[in-house]
This record gives C-alpha cells, sequence and structure tokens, in this order.
C-alpha cells in the first residue's frame, strides 16, 4: 500500500519518494513467510566475508590491544597473559554473534509482534534503495533517534525485508544480563557496552578496537544510538560522543576511504513506553530491564500504538562533511596502532558531525498531529484543562492553523490525507485516549488513578498526579519542538529585548542558545545560520518584517509570535526558577538530590499557590539539563564526593545568567560572523 | 667502439684514464629525439594497417615487434576508440616561439668564450620543459610558453664557472639542463622571470675522467646520462648501478639535484649512498669537500645542501661516485599473489628480514593487467600454449580470482650460486603468503614496462587518453591504507569533474625500506567530452597529492618538488626548516641566477 496522501498536504515532497507500508498488503508475509525467504544482501565490496569468531580473533590479535595489554601489565604488575584473558573476557561478553538462522527467527517472530502492535509501519523505499547502494561502497554507519526500546528492531526488521545487510547494534549491557533475550539480541547482532568506561583502560581498548575492527573491515553496517540513552522527554538529546569517535576514527586514521553516515528518524504517533516515561521523569526509577518484565509489559501488546515511520535519511559522506574542519595530517606522526588522546580540533569535528546528525534525524522526522494538538493543548492552564477542558472546535481550528505554521517551517507531517481534517483530529485523540477525553465538545486532560476517597489526596500529591499528565503531554509536545524552537528563539529575542536591532537581538539569540544548550540542539558555532533561519521562517509566515540590520515583529504575525513565545514559557519559566532556588540556597556545597528536593518542594509551593504555570520543572531531565548547562557556563563546580558530585555555585554567574535571561541585563555582544570552519 | 685518444689523467698514478666516446645525446637534441613525446624519434607505438599496436625502430627488445593484447586493453581500460584519434602538430612551428631576449654584453663576452651557444628556437623549445603530462599535451597543440633565450653547452667545469661568473656579471638568470626527464615543472622557466634566460645544457660533459679501481670510485662527469655512464663502465668491468626509470635519458647531474632512487638501490644504494664528492659551481663560487673519506663527522653535511637543490644553487659538474665489480649473474623472477595485501604482508616480510632483492616490485591487479597486455605476439604456438596452460593453472587450479591477483616482480643479481640460493629463499617466503613462482619472462615484462610507459603515454594520447605517475614513501602499516584510498580518491575525483569514462588508477609498490616502502602510482582518464581536460587532470592530481600527505606519505620518494610540489613543502618541512633552506639560497645565490624557482 503505497502511501501518496502526503501530496496533498505537502507538494514539495514528491520527489522525496513514497512511504511503503511494511505491514500493507504488498509487503504483507506470513510470519513463517517472512522466516523463510531468501535474504541475499548484497556485501560491502571490500570485504571478504568473515565470521563472528574470525572478527573476535582479529580484534584480540590487534597490535592495538597487544599494545595496551603490554602497557597495563607492565601498570598493574600483573601478566600480559592474565591481561589479554581478561581482555579475551571483556570481547565474549561484549561481542555480537549475528546469525542469520536467528534474524529469520526474529523476523517471524517480530512481524507477528508489529502486526499487533501498530496500523502500519512506514518506511521509505527511496532511502532504502540509497542504503542499499551504500553499502556496497563504504562501510555504513546507521544512526537512528532512540525513542524506544524496539527502535533496532524495526530497523532491523526493515533491512531484513529489503535485503540490506543486517547492522551489529550497540547496545546496553544490562540487556545482555537478559535471560534468553540478551543471547537473541546477541545473534540479532547486538553487541553490548557497559556504562561508565571512561576509566577502564582495557575495556576502553577492547571497545575500540571491536568498533574500529568491525568499521574498518566492513563487517556489518554499525549501528548505535548516538543520544546514547532513549529520551525520556521524546526531545532529542545532546549527543553523546565516545561512540561517535570511535566509529569515524577509522577514517581520521585513512584507515577507510570513507565512512557512510544514514541518519534515520523514527517517529511514533504513540510509543510504547509513554506510560513509563513520565514515572521516570517525575523521579520513580526505571525497572531494570529483565525477561520478566518484558513478559509482565505484555499486555502492552493489547493496545493500539497508530503508525510508526521510519525514515531513511540520504547517506552522508563523512569525507565530504570533514573536508577543511579536521587536517587529518595530524595522525601521520604517531603509530596509528597506539592509543592516543584525540586531539581539541577531532573532538570539536566530532561533535559537530554528531550534533549535525541529531539535526538531521529531526528533521527527517514526522510529525504527527497530536504532536501539534499537544503543542496547543499545553499553552492552556493546566487547571483549566484537567477541570472544564478546552472547546474542541477551537482546538481544531487551532491545529489546522498549526499545522500550515509547521509546514511554512519546513516540518514533514504525518497528516493522512484520505481522511477528513476532523477525522484525522478525533482519531488522534482516541489513539491518545489514555491522556485525554473528548466529552460534550471538550477535549480534557486525563489524570491517571482516580483518587481514593477513603484516603483524599493532599495538595501536594495532587500536584504530581497532575504533572504526571502535563509530563506526558509534554512529551508528545516534543516530538515538534524542533521545528519551531528556532523561530521561537528569536521570538523570545524580540519580547525580551524589546529591540528590533539585529545585533542586539543576535546577541540574545545566541544567549538563550547556550542556556538551552541541553534543551535543544544546536549544531555549535552555526548561530548565525541558526539565527538567519530564524528570521527567514518568521519572514515567511508574516510575523516579522526584515530590513538592514532590523527585524521588527508585525501586526499580523502576532499569533505566531505569541505561540512561539508560549511554546517556549514552559523552559523560560523553570529555568528562572531554578536559579532563583540556586541564589537562594544558604549552603555553600549541594549534590543533585539535594537540589532536586529542594526545588521540587519551591515548586509545588509556588503551583500550588498560582504563582508558578508550568508543572515542566518537576521533570528530572530538565532539571538535569539545566545543571549540566551550569556546568558548561561555569556557574557551578563540580567534585566527587565518595560516590556522588557536590556542586559549589558561582553565585555571581548565577545572577547574572538569570538577569539576562529576565533581561535586566544585556548579553555579552555577538557578531553574526559565521565561522569559516565549523 | 672507436679507439678513443686518452685524456690527460687529472689524478694519481692508481688512476686509470678512461676512454672518451661520444655520449649518446648530440648536441642538437632533435636530431634523435621527439620534441613533443618521449624519446627517440625512431622508436614509438602506432596502430598499424591491421589494427595491431606495432613498436617502431630497431633500438628495443620490444622494437618491431607486434603487441596484440595492447589495442583490446586500452579499449577495456579507458574506453579508448581508434574512430577518436587526434593527432599532434606535426611540427615545431617557430613563428609560435616568442624571440628571445638578449643581452647584448653578455653575448659578446660569452663568445669570446668559445662555448657554444645558440637561441634557435628548436634548441630553446627542447629546454623549456619536463615530461609532465600538461607540458607534453601543450607542446602536442603545439602552445609554447616561456622558453628559455639562449642555450649554452660548456664542456667542462672550468667552461661552466666561466658561464657562471658571467651570468652574475650580467645579472643573467642561468637554469641547469641534464637530461629534461622531471615530471616536476622544474624546467618550467617562471612567467615571471624577466631577466634573460640561459639554459644550461650539461650533456656535453659527458667522460669519465678517471676510474680508481682501488677505491672502486669514479670521477664523472655530471652531464653525463646513464646508459652511458653504464655502458662505458661496463666497458671496463664495472657498474653504478643506479637504474632509475628513466635511465636512458637522464643525467648525473639531475639525480643528484633531485635526490633520485634507482631500482636497484638494495643492493647500489640511492644517490645519496653513492656519492662520494662532488663540485657545484654557485655564484659564491665552487662548493666542494676536501677529502673523499667514506664517511665524516663535520657538521651537516653539505652534500645534502646540494642533493636536492634542484638546481636552484648551482651547477653539479663533477661526481666521484661508488662503483662496483659487474655482477657475475642476473635472473628476473616473479610471484604471483592472490591478493595485493598478501603480496604486500610478503614485502613487508622480506624488507624485515632484510634480503630484499636487488629489485622487488609488487604491481597491482590493474598493472598485472597492463604488464599482461604488453606481451609480444607469441613466438610459436608452443609457447601461447604454455602461456594458456599456466594461466589455466592459476586461475582455476589455484583458484585465484584473475580480477584481484597480483604480482611481484625480481631481480636479482651476484654470484650464481648466491642468487639461487636467495631466490629459494624469496619463494619460500612468498609461499608463506600465498604465493606462487611465475618465471622470469613474467619479471622481465614487468622491468620492461617502466621503459616504454612513457611511449605508452604517446600513443594514449592519441586516443584521447592523458596520463602520468606520480609517487610517494609511506611507512609499511599505512601502505595498504595509501593505496587503496588514493586510487578511490582518483576514481572520486574524476567522477565529479566530470570524466565520462572510468579512470584507470594502477600503483605498485616500488622499493622497500626497513620501515616503509615506495609506493608508485600510474594514473589517467579518457578526455574525451571534456572541455579543459588538463585542469581537469592537474585537479585530480592535486586532490591525490592531498590524500597521499593525508594519508601519512611523503611528498615525495624522488621525484622532487620542481614547481608542481611546492605548495606542500612548508608543512613538509617546518616553517624553521624552510628559513634554513631559505637562508642557504640567499647566502649562496643572493642575486638568484639560478632562478628557476623550484622547490622553495
Amino acid at each position: 500500500m503505497t502511501n501518496t496522501y502526503r501530496n496533498s498536504v505537502r507538494p514539495g515532497l514528491e520527489d522525496e519518494g513514497a512511504f511503503v507500508d511494511l505491514l500493507g498488503e504488498k509487503r504483507r508475509y506470513s510470519d513463517l513467510g517472512l522466516a523463510f525467504r531468501t535474504f541475499s544482501p548484497q556485501p560491502y565490496k571490500g570485504a571478504p566475508p568473515c565470521s563472528a569468531a574470525e572478527l573476535n580473533k582479529t580484534v584480540l590479535e590487534s597490535q592495538y590491544l597487544r599494545y595496551v595489554a603490554k602497557e597495563i601489565a607492565m601498570e598493574t604488575g600483573s601478566t600480559v597473559e592474565k591481561v589479554r584473558d581478561e581482555a579475551c573476557g571483556i570481547l565474549e561478553e561484549m561481542s555480537q554473534n549475528l546469525q542469520l538462522g536467528f534474524i529469520r527467527l526474529m523476523g517471524c517472530t517480530l512481524n507477528k509482534v508489529f502486526k499487533r502492535l501498530f496500523r502500519s509501519i512506514f518506511v521509505n523505499t527511496e532511502g532504502l534503495n540509497r542504503l542499499q547502494q551504500a553499502v556496497q561502497e563504504n562501510p555504513v554507519i546507521l544512526m537512528p533517534n532512540h525513542r524506544s526500546y524496539i527502535d533496532f528492531l524495526v530497523i532491523s526488521y526493515a533491512l531484513f525485508i529489503y535485503d540490506i545487510p543486517i547492522p551489529v547494534i550497540a547496545a546496553g549491557i544490562p540487556l545482555a544480563g537478559m535471560k534468553i533475550v540478551g543471547e537473541i539480541l546477541r545473534r540479532s547482532g547486538a553487541f553490548f557496552i557497559r556504562r561508565a568506561i571512561g576509566s577502564d583502560k582495557l575495556y576502553w581498548a577492547v571497545l575500540s578496537e571491536y568498533v574500529h575492527t568491525i568499521v574498518r573491515t566492513g563487517y556489518a553496517p554499525v549501528e548505535f544510538y548516538v543520544e546514547g540513552l532513549r529520551s525520556r522527554t521524546l526531545k532529542s538529546l545532546p549527543p553523546k560522543l565516545g561512540m561517535m569517535h570511535m566509529v569515524l576514527e577509522p577514517f581520521f586514521k585513512g584507515e577507510v576511504f570513507d565512512i557512510t553516515l544514514v541518519p534515520i528518524s523514527i517517529s511514533y504517533d504513540r510509543v510504547l513506553e509513554e506510560s513509563l516515561l513520565v514515572h521516570e521523569l517525575l523521579g520513580v526509577p526505571k525497572p531494570k530491564e529483565s525477561t520478566s518484565g518484558l513478559l509482565k509489559a505484555s499486555r502492552v501488546l493489547q493496545e493500539d500504538y497508530g503508525t510508526m515511520h521510519v525514515n531513511f535519511g540520504s547517506p552522508l559522506s563523512v569525507r565530504e562533511l570533514c573536508e577543511g574542519k579536521i587536517n587529518l595530517r595530524q595522525y601521520n606522526l604517531i603509530p596509528r596502532d597506539l592509543p592516543q588522546k584525540p586531539s581539541a580540533e577531532a573532538q570539536a569535528c566530532v561533535s559537530w558531525l554528531a550534533h549535525l546528525m541529531v539535526r538531521t534525524q529531526e528533521e527527517g522526522s514526522l510529525i504527527s498531529p497530536w504532536s501539534l494538538m499537544a503543542c496547543l493543548l499545553l499553552q492552556a492552564p493546566a487547571p483549566v484543562l484537567t477541570e472544564e477542558g478546552l472547546p474542541w472546535h477551537h482546538l481544531t481550528e487551532k491545529t489546522l492553523w498549526l499545522r500550515k505554521l509547521a509546514l511554512d517551517f519546513g516540518a514533514h507531517l504525518n497528516w493522512p490525507g484520505q481522511m477528513s481534517d476532523s477525522d484525522v483530529m478525533s482519531s488522534a485523540v482516541a489513539l491518545h485516549r489514555s491522556s485525554v477525553h473528548l466529552k460534550g465538545g471538550r477535549v480534557c486532560l486525563i489524570r491517571e488513578g482516580e483518587p481514593d476517597k477513603k484516603r483524599p489526596l493532599t495538595p501536594e500529591e495532587g500536584v504530581i498526579r497532575t504533572a504526571a499528565a502535563v509530563l506526558m503531554l509534554a512529551s508528545y509536545r516534543n516530538q515538534s519542538i524542533h521545528t519551531f524552537v528556532r523561530p521561537a528563539v528569536l521570538a523570545m529575542a524580540l519580547h525580551v529585548t524589546k529591540s528590533t536591532q539585529e545585533e542586539e537581538l543576535f546577541s540574545f539569540f545566541c544567549f538563550l542558545q547556550e542556556v538551552f544548550s541541553y534543551e535543544f540542539i544546536f549544531i555549535p558555532s552555526r548561530s548565525s545560520q541558526d539565527f538567519e533561519e530564524a528570521c527567514s521562517r518568521l519572514k515567511k509566515c508574516g510575523a516579522v518584517h526584515l530590513s538592514e540590520q532590523e527585524v521588527t515583529a508585525s501586526e499580523q504575525g502576532q499569533e505566531v509570535l505569541s505561540f512561539l513565545r508560549e511554546l517556549l514559557k514552559p523552559f523560560i519559566d523553570s529555568y528562572q526558577l531554578m536559579f532563583r532556588c540556586l541564589c537562594e540556597e544558604r549552603v555553600d556545597m549541594f549534590s543533585e538530590k539535594q537540589f532536586q528536593s529542594a526545588l521540587q518542594s519551591a515548586a509545588i509551593k509556588l503551583i500550588l499557590s498560582g504563582e508558578l504555570h508550568t508543572y515542566e520543572v518537576l521533570s528530572a531531565a530538565m532539571q538535569k539539563n539545566f545543571l549540566s548547562m551550569l556546568r558548561r557556563l561555569e556557574a557551578v563546580t563540580e567534585s566527587r564526593v565518595s560516590d556522588h558530585s557536590e556542586y559549589k555555585v558561582n553565585t555571581a554567574v548565577v545572577r547574572k545568567t538569570k538577569d539576562i535571561l529576565s533581561g535586566k541585563i544585556p548579553p555579552e555582544r555577538r557578531h553574526a560572523t559565521p565561522d569559516a570552519r565549523l | 667502439m672507436t679507439a678513443a685518444h686518452l685524456r690527460k689523467p687529472p689524478g694519481t698514478d692508481s688512476t686509470i684514464p678512461a676512454p672518451e666516446e661520444e655520449g649518446t645525446v648530440p648536441r642538437r637534441r632533435q636530431e634523435i629525439m621527439k620534441w613533443n613525446g618521449w624519446g627517440y624519434s625512431d622508436s614509438r607505438f602506432f596502430l598499424n594497417e591491421k589494427d595491431q599496436v606495432k613498436f617502431t625502430g630497431r633500438r628495443y627488445s620490444l622494437s618491431g615487434a607486434i603487441i596484440p593484447g595492447l589495442k583490446g586493453w586500452m579499449e577495456s581500460t579507458f574506453g579508448a576508440d581508434i574512430l577518436h584519434k587526434i593527432s599532434p602538430a606535426p611540427a615545431l612551428n617557430s613563428s609560435a616561439v616568442q624571440s628571445p631576449i638578449l643581452y647584448e654584453a653578455f653575448l659578446v663576452e660569452l663568445k669570446s668564450t668559445g662555448i657554444p651557444f645558440s637561441y634557435d628556437a628548436e634548441d630553446r623549445v627542447f629546454r623549456a620543459h619536463g615530461h609532465c603530462l600538461h607540458e607534453i599535451f601543450a607542446l602536442r597543440e603545439g602552445k609554447i610558453g616561456r622558453v628559455p633565450d639562449i642555450v649554452v653547452w660548456p664542456d667542462c667545469h672550468n667552461n661552466v664557472v666561466k658561464i657562471v661568473e658571467l651570468a652574475c656579471k650580467h645579472d643573467v638568470c642561468l637554469i641547469p639542463y641534464g637530461g629534461g626527464t622531471n615530471v616536476s615543472r622544474a624546467l618550467e622557466c617562471p612567467p615571471e622571470e624577466t631577466r634573460s634566460i640561459v639554459s644550461l645544457d650539461t650533456s656535453q660533459m659527458n667522460r669519465i675522467l678517471w676510474i680508481d679501481e682501488k677505491n672502486l670510485t669514479a670521477r664523472v662527469e655530471a652531464g653525463i646520462i646513464g646508459q652511458d655512464l653504464e655502458r662505458l663502465l661496463d666497458q671496463r668491468g664495472f657498474c653504478v648501478g643506479h637504474e632509475p626509470d628513466s635511465l636512458e635519458f637522464s643525467s648525473l647531474g639531475g639525480w643528484v639535484a633531485t635526490r633520485s632512487s634507482g631500482m636497484k638501490k638494495n643492493i647500489y644504494g640511492n644517490i645519496e649512498d653513492l656519492v662520494v664528492h662532488m663540485k657545484m659551481v654557485t655564484p659564491q663560487g665552487i662548493i666542494e669537500k676536501g677529502f673523499q673519506g667514506p664517511r665524516m663527522s663535520t657538521g651537516p653535511d653539505i652534500h645534502h645542501f646540494i642533493m636536492g637543490s634542484e638546481g636552484t644553487l648551482g651547477v653539479i659538474t663533477e661526481v666521484t661516485m661508488k662503483i662496483r665489480p659487474k655482477p657475475e649473474f642476473k635472473k628476473y623472477g616473479s610471484v604471483v599473489f592472490p591478493n595485493f595485501e598478501m603480496g604486500v604482508a610478503c614485502l613487508r616480510e622480506i624488507a624485515r628480514q632484510r634480503c630484499a632483492p636487488a629489485s622487488i616490485r609488487l604491481m597491482d591487479n590493474e598493472q598485472f593487467k597492463l604488464g599482461y597486455a604488453m606481451k609480444p605476439q607469441a613466438s610459436s604456438v608452443f609457447t601461447s600454449f604454455l602461456n594458456g596452460l599456466k594461466q589455466f593453472y592459476i586461475t582455476k587450479f589455484k583458484g585465484f580470482d584473475p580480477t584481484r591477483l597480483c604480482v611481484a616482480t625480481l631481480l636479482l643479481e651476484g654470484n650464481r650460486e648466491k642468487v639461487l640460493q636467495h631466490e629459494r629463499q624469496i619463494y619460500g617466503i612468498a609461499a608463506k603468503f600465498g604465493g606462487l613462482a611465475a618465471g622470469e619472462e613474467n619479471g622481465q615484462r614487468g622491468y620492461m614496462l617502466t621503459f616504454f610507459i612513457a611511449y605508452l603515454r604517446d600513443l594514449a594520447m592519441d586516443y584521447y587518453v592523458i596520463a602520468e605517475s606520480f609517487e610517494t614513501s609511506v611507512p609499511w602499516d599505512r601502505v595498504l591504507d595509501i593505496c587503496r584510498n588514493v586510487k578511490a580518491c582518483i576514481v572520486q575525483k574524476c567522477k565529479e569533474k566530470g570524466v565520462k569514462f572510468p579512470p584507470f588508477a594502477s600503483c605498485r609498490v616500488a622499493q622497500t625500506y626497513d620501515t616503509g616502502a615506495c609506493v608508485y602510482f600510474y594514473f589517467g582518464f579518457n578526455y574525451r567530452g571534456l572541455s579543459s581536460p588538463v585542469q581537469v587532470y592537474e585537479q585530480v592530481e592535486h586532490a591525490a597529492r592531498e590524500e597521499i600527505l593525508a594519508n601519512g606519505g611523503s611528498l615525495s620518494h624522488h621525484h622532487g618538488v620542481g614547481k608542481i610540489r611546492k605548495e606542500w613543502m612548508r608543512e613538509t618541512v617546518s616553517d624553521v626548516g624552510m628559513g634554513m633552506l631559505k637562508s642557504v639560497k640567499d647566502y649562496v645565490d643572493p642575486n638568484n641566477i639560478f632562478g628557476s624557482r623550484n622547490l622553495l
């Protein structure tokens, strides 16, 4: 079933090729039929086929590991044999054991499961065809965004159906610990990485050599989540650079001619883990991965998760991207087999590339009607939402307005064309009936768990209960926030600075980018382009006038500008509150936990008194991002105390940042000169 | 050989005066050599009436032979087509050559010295270029740029001294000329040069002055070309053993000035190992060492200012070279490997064991195919049957993939018994890397290829194919990567630049050292459909050089820098290094008399 509806929505998109439903009629396999289909991918041209065992042997015998093993033996007074045995053990724990038989078994199982969970799984055939070509030419790195446990399963499933080599996948070690499942994953190509490996020299060596060898030999495409973790907020996470650097190193060192990066954007109408997300955000720790846990989760199978889209992006050549950004000659004077710290230049290049990939994932994702509706719902005060609700016709009207704005901003929408707009919106609400219900022409937010009559909730518990509902809605809003964030930052700059001078606006724009650098993905050193993009988008929808050195809000643009400001408001308000808490904090040193609990009680108090309108400050993710930002701005200094970090506040910096954010003092002047190199 | 009259020996009693003989190259090079291509006028490839490639002349083993596979190879490799032929300008049009800038006073004094000189257009054009692709391409199109204004032919050291003195006195630019075989734009006259340019042709300084049998050295004038040097020494039972691929035409002075390397360096060493003493005439006077000891600890070796100076400091006039008794026995050999990776591993092992023969080269699959196509018509049904059998054995019986296999060629020299023993050792090591001995003939043909490749380029250019070679040296651990990446870079760049046919990108590991290897690349493509082929060619070559440097390769192993690689000198030798070289130039030649502007 070819999904052609998009043409009616976005006339510019035809050339991108159509999405095809993997579960649809043409592609529908019986579970067994799928398992026994002939799978004949075209391999990478340079590489003779190699078994998982041979791969491990190559890794263990590599000059690099020998060298590191000797070094470690010398340092620890152990013998080389012992160190090598240890390396062997690490490798065993780590390595995948990709087997076609298991892929077939997985194919069969997944076919069954996916058909139950999803109405459709759309993939863009164009992207898959390009990928098929790319895997033959250069080592390929698949880089999906990470929103659900099943992300990588869906990708492998699609590749299996399209005769593309199955990737080996970097997974977290807890998965390996699950009975049977761990082994199944291993045999489907997963390799397992321990968390927090920074200081373990041998582990680091084994892992990097393992990854290098796979890339160097073109053993299989490598798949990893550049975001590092599954995003609990459904917003992109700032990329982690360790793995990224590892996969790029063979190119930097000239061991391969080029590496192809393929960004993959997976968009869910509804994520399987949605109820878990909010609990994690509110501080209930995530359950440890276990097989029995998975079985319990089988009630998940009873639900309807709508459709999902897997958008395979255009293959990107690392060679082309890195041209002029890194001088590879820096690797010439040190033997390539020796461990070496990446240079500042290499780190900057890797970070830039990683951010670029996350941005590309964002741009490739498809925005659901529900996400647009969530943006709008969240702009109503929470008590209104939970009590009387919003008028349905008002919401639908605004949603259609927002749809147009999103398209103007270049978003890809997942807006079924064969249904009437109102049907699309009501079915979105129906799909999310655990979040909202539509009654008497009004949409209300549902709070989980009706209060027990015997023991009424304390007001504080009530706040948490509402927060859970709000955060869930916020997560869906976050699916589309990247579309609006750059213009929204500009809208906020216009509002706070009350200026029309481009330079002043740009300075504030950069300041906000810096403050929110962990909330949203901004590519390093690209503020100028981001600013220009924001200006041109706002101009396109008629919200601002641009002239020489000036940006002026237009009369008819107030609706857009106020929407964008409101979109950012929860972030601004939350950060203001957190700054305030820090300033009021009397103690010299505090731990993350202390900060969180102080913040929580302050926030609840303010919400109850009606002074604070956002619940998002209660999100652990936001609190973490805030702390990361402070560290980066050197507003706090971190020190390790036994097993946790303690922070010392630099009050001057905190106050200054807080005052700039509220517009009391202007930010440092910036000039919009695009950096020539990055 | 004529009975030569003897020159007055300048040396002591133990030195023997060497016989004098006419050099191969006359003053008027045009009498025997092409003006717009490689080598002798009488030797070239052409397509005969039966559409077979034939080699003309009588000078080479291949002369007169039909090479049946070559046409097919050119068609399948380059997409060349006999219907698309482009003939070069038939003769030099003297009117296209700008009239010379002549300084009257200089000419008068030059005349009074009696040193022959000329400002004939042909003479001047001949000395204005090396063999870079764009130089030959322009000549074929009849395009002539800035050329020297005068050519002088000194025939001894003292004449050179006189010329340099006059040049300094009259502020004339001097560009020394040896064999004219460079591929680095070294002879290109700087377009910004406004002074009169004098090409100092050393070809008539071509005598062996003496041979010292006790110390095994020979004093030779620097203008002698390789083939004459070896021929003359051979008559006395000696050899130098320095055999760069340009041996037939390149000169001793040129070797020194570019730091050349010879095929058999494993036995005889590279030029820096062979020179015992030398003399160079500079604007500041003559530079030479006062002794001929085998080694000295006397500060930085001044020879190393001279070697690689590329004509920027002075003219090398006389060189004392190491000589060796002629080898008793010589044997070619070859080994076929299933793939290039195994071949490189084998060469690395041979280098590790320090048992490399006089020469060992590993050709990649593309070059192997070219070598195969160069096979002359089989002389009998029996040999062609035998060849078929060999091929069957390797590809079918041993399971070598004909699109991946590659061949190493060997040359062994020395005492017969030792050579045979050495050969067995090499084949033994090769066997460990899947190598199969593939006979003498394949080996010999591999070496022959290097002497014909330049002639072959002239044929290719008749059919819209342009090509050139370049080289580098690289540590062992990067050999495979550099070979793969540079070839891939060439293919990608050609595609990017709109080349309509897949390019030919091939390499060989040409020399082995303890710590690395010299890698030699051939690169060419069919330029039909391109409006500015030479520009595309240069862009691709530039990208390939960048790729070499990014992969840890050197700027040059033996071709030198000239002007074509100048832009990378600073990063190659560092700022301070550049400063050192510049200060030497500033001291030795403050007025830039030697104004070729090479190197720095």
